[in-house]
């Protein structure tokens, strides 16, 4: 696998999201958010349904235009150079799929095509080998279980050695035995090779285990943020999952977290 | 470039490869009109109305030209909302004019497939030949194509804004334009303001001009002339509006909540 090729140190802000708004007619999904994501750190976006963490995420990879506000990732405003940033970042849902009627190699062919890999037969060994699914090979996508489907659409994601990496509850159709393999691999990753990832999940004890840092929205408001370990501490719940459904319950009693500038990257 | 438009054909070229329902979908419908028609045609044969029968065939193999070179594009794009890939290739850096390109390119083969396979069985089984038009065959099917594609932009953006509730008009925008096209009939069988309507239709000239090919063994160049002009401009209103509709399906977020129809 290739190393991060810039020269940015490891503190850097990759992404600077500031003020960011979005408002789809008379509801707003996104109030002025503002927050930044450091290079080489794994950020939980976490909050109930409808808080606005996929909007957020759609709002970086450029799937959303935001109503005001912007989004500057790896120095560049998504809104001029949406194709430039595409390149090096990824992106994998639990709720998006790859074409079922192809085989797991001819739906990698094409993304690797697609991401500017014009021989990606090596490439594509080593990720199916590396997310234990190299003996799908030639299966057709649709036979796949859920687990392997999932790792496949990581495979998908790990195909253009991503500086960022966007996941949406990458894990939620998974039993916890292969959720547990899928963890250890992003961790692994992620350790080899400083990759940045934006996570949203609803596995409060997944998020303590993977994420430097999280951001709790509730209606497309930043009521809490912080390591795991300090907005436990500051919010004097006993986990994660305590205070996410204090959020989830009574969103509305938390404050908007005032934090334009956000702490600067390399601060902790 | 390249690299990324081929990676949609060879996905669409994937997909074709084993999936009869598809390959169906190419040859079914045409080949079952075309007997249709020939049946028409051999029973207007017995009433010696040798020059109608060719018209009918022809305009049977023309105008499925059209069809499938919208329907290739349209296909394409909904078939990525079926199967719920569609964010992962917006998420991709292929540009927008790259994936009209791509799909664009799988229209056109889908229309040379069958244009080839529907011309041998004319000629197979009711001795019509497709060739018998000329050099001129090429130029009518260019045009034909254009037109698809344009009206295939149309429609495509109409997908974009209204999901699934608008596939409908992938079968039928075609169909709106058929009885204007004057695709069977003459235009002059046409009501006055209707001709007026017909003329605005790049389709009409490309009709009208196979017939008097097939009548005459003339072609008339300055209708295909004023069909390619009507098409570069159908192209570019269809572009214009594609992009002005995929900017406000962006700005209304339905691009990211495709994938939960």
């Amino acid at each position: 696998m290739q190393q991060d090729s810039t020269n940015k140190s490891t503190t850097d802000a990759i992404t600077e999201v500031s003020q960011l708004t979005k408002r789809f007619n008379s509801l707003t999904a996104l109030d002025s958010l503002s927050f930044k994501v450091c290079r080489g750190d794994i950020l939980g976006l976490l909050g109930p349904n409808g808080a606005g963490k996929t909007t957020a995420i759609h709002c970086m990879l450029g799937l959303v235009t935001p109503t005001s506000g912007s989004i500057r990732i790896m120095g560049l405003d998504i809104a001029r150079h949406r194709r430039k940033i595409l390149a090096r970042v990824n992106f994998s849902s639990a709720y998006t799929a790859l074409p079922s009627n192809l085989t797991v190699r001819e739906n990698l062919n094409v993304f690797a095509r697609l991401y500017g890999l014009k021989s990606a037969r090596v490439r594509i060994d080593s990720l199916l080998e590396l997310f234990e699914i190299e003996a799908t090979n030639d299966s057709l996508t649709g036979s796949l279980s859920s687990g392997q489907l999932t790792r496949l659409n990581l495979c998908k994601a790990f195909l253009n050695d991503p500086e960022i990496l966007f996941l949406d509850e990458p894990t939620a159709s998974l039993d916890p035995d292969i959720a547990a393999k899928v963890r250890d691999r992003l961790q692994e990753l992620q350790r080899q090779r400083g990759l940045t990832m934006i996570y949203t999940s609803h596995n409060m004890q997944e998020v303590e285990q993977m994420c430097d840092r999280v951001i709790f929205l509730a209606k497309g408001r930043i009521v809490m943020q912080g390591s795991p370990a300090e907005i436990i501490k500051q919010s004097r719940s006993r986990s994660l999952e305590d205070l996410f459904i204090s959020i989830a319950r009574n969103g509305h009693l938390y404050q908007t977290v005032d934090n334009q500038e956000g702490e600067p990257c390399g601060s902790g | 470039m390249w690299l990324r438009i081929s990676a949609i054909v060879m996905r669409f070229f994937f997909l074709h490869r084993r999936s009869v329902a598809r390959v169906m979908e190419i040859f079914f419908w045409p080949v079952m009109n075309l007997i249709v028609w020939g049946f028409v045609t051999a029973y207007l044969k017995e009433l010696a109305l040798p020059k109608t029968v060719l018209f009918l065939l022809g305009a049977v193999i023309l105008w499925d030209v059209l069809y499938r070179s919208q329907q290739g594009i349209t296909l394409a794009i909904t078939e990525e909302f079926w199967v719920k890939n569609i964010i992962n290739i917006f998420i991709s850096p292929i540009s927008i004019g790259e994936f009209l390109a791509a799909i664009c390119i799988v229209g056109l083969i889908k229309s040379v497939v069958t244009t080839i396979v529907l011309g041998f069985l004319a000629f197979f089984f009711y001795r019509f030949n497709l060739l018998s038009a000329g050099p001129g065959l090429v130029l009518f099917l260019g045009n034909l194509l254009l037109f698809g594609w344009a009206v295939g932009l149309f429609t495509m953006a109409l997908i974009f804004r209204y999901g699934r509730a608008a596939e409908a008009l992938i079968w039928g925008v075609p169909f709106l334009i058929q009885p204007f096209s004057a695709v069977f009939y003459p235009v002059s069988v046409l009501p006055f303001w209707l001709q007026k309507v017909a003329y605005l239709l790049p389709s009409t000239y490309v009709f009208e001009g196979m017939r008097q090919v097939l009548a005459t063994g003339v072609v008339d160049l300055s209708m295909l002339g004023i069909s390619f002009g009507l098409n570069l401009v159908y192209l570019l209103l269809g572009s214009l509006y594609f992009s002005w509709m995929l900017r406000k399906v962006r700005e209304m977020g339905y691009l990211s909540r495709f994938h939960l129809e």
